[in-house]
């Protein structure tokens, strides 16, 4: 059951991914984006991570790619038909990722059985399926305070920031 | 059949490799930003299918910090591209070369 979960949602990201960086129409790239993301925040349901896609869905496809979507409405370029897609280094950037992709690829199946890693103990697994919200926002306002308050600084330097870019004259 | 986490680690360089290609092929910057977006989104697979192999939950909270930097990245750079979109007229990155010398 798992796996035909992960095969479909995979072939799915694996997709829509692929058809975000082939289409041509803008609008499009972020519909496809958006199917993809939604397939990802399904693969993390199915490793128990429900907050993580309860905010994947909320934050990425609820803020971000309506923010794009205004963004792209925003600049609403003309699309010139005879016009390429992509740039001159088409080429060599391709065959470049592809070559970092099989590097990644055959080293991670290389070293696949690093990965098995060793048994967990039954209470922890336990408490992780029940109360995967309340773990993750104990642990977040416990052990990793310092970094969450840095995140919010980090927000509040993008908002200014976006809004100072964005303005006509400040 | 098992789903291992190098499952998860080879979907995750899938999806990181088509980002690449989209971020140094295309030329509409827009496409560019959604292509960083995946890039972003396949370490957070990573992430996950770590945090769920070890039963700790400190990858769950740094995927959330990810989510957190890729939104803040998307806001700024979204607000360069309108800013240069007034300048320049043009979300190409092609014809964006302002800094080149």
């Amino acid at each position: 059951m798992e796996a035909i979960l992960f095969y479909t949602l995979a072939a799915v990201v694996v997709v829509f991914a692929a058809m975000t960086v082939l289409a041509r129409n803008p609008v499009r790239s972020a519909v496809y984006l958006i199917s993809a993301l939604i397939a990802i925040a399904g693969l993390f349901l199915l490793q128990e991570a429900e907050f993580v896609a309860a905010v994947q869905v909320l934050v990425y496809v609820g803020g971000i790619m309506v923010l794009f979507l205004f963004v792209i409405m925003l600049v609403n370029v003309r699309e010139v038909l005879g016009q390429p897609k992509a740039n001159r280094q088409v080429t060599t950037a391709v065959i470049l990722a592809l070559v970092l992709g099989g590097e990644l690829v055959f080293f991670l199946t290389r070293g696949a059985r690093f990965f098995q890693g060793k048994e967990p103990d039954p209470g922890v697994i336990a408490r992780v399926q029940t109360m995967n919200t309340e773990s993750v926002g104990t642990i977040l306002y416990t052990t990793y305070l310092l970094p969450f308050e840095i995140a919010s600084v980090l927000l509040l330097v993008a908002i200014v920031g976006a809004v100072v870019l964005s303005k006509k004259q400040i | 059949m098992i789903i291992t986490p190098t499952h998860y680690l080879v979907l995750s360089a899938l999806v990181f490799t088509i980002g690449v290609i989209g971020v140094l092929t295309r030329r509409n910057v827009i496409i560019v930003l959604m292509s960083i977006e995946l890039m972003v989104n396949s370490v957070n697979l990573n992430l996950i299918a770590f945090s769920d192999q070890l039963q700790k939950l400190g990858g769950q909270v740094f995927a959330v910090f990810v989510i957190t930097v890729a939104a803040a990245e998307a806001a700024v750079g979204l607000g360069i591209v309108i800013s240069l979109f007034r300048n320049k007229e043009t979300v190409n990155a092609d014809e964006m070369d302002l800094m080149k010398w």
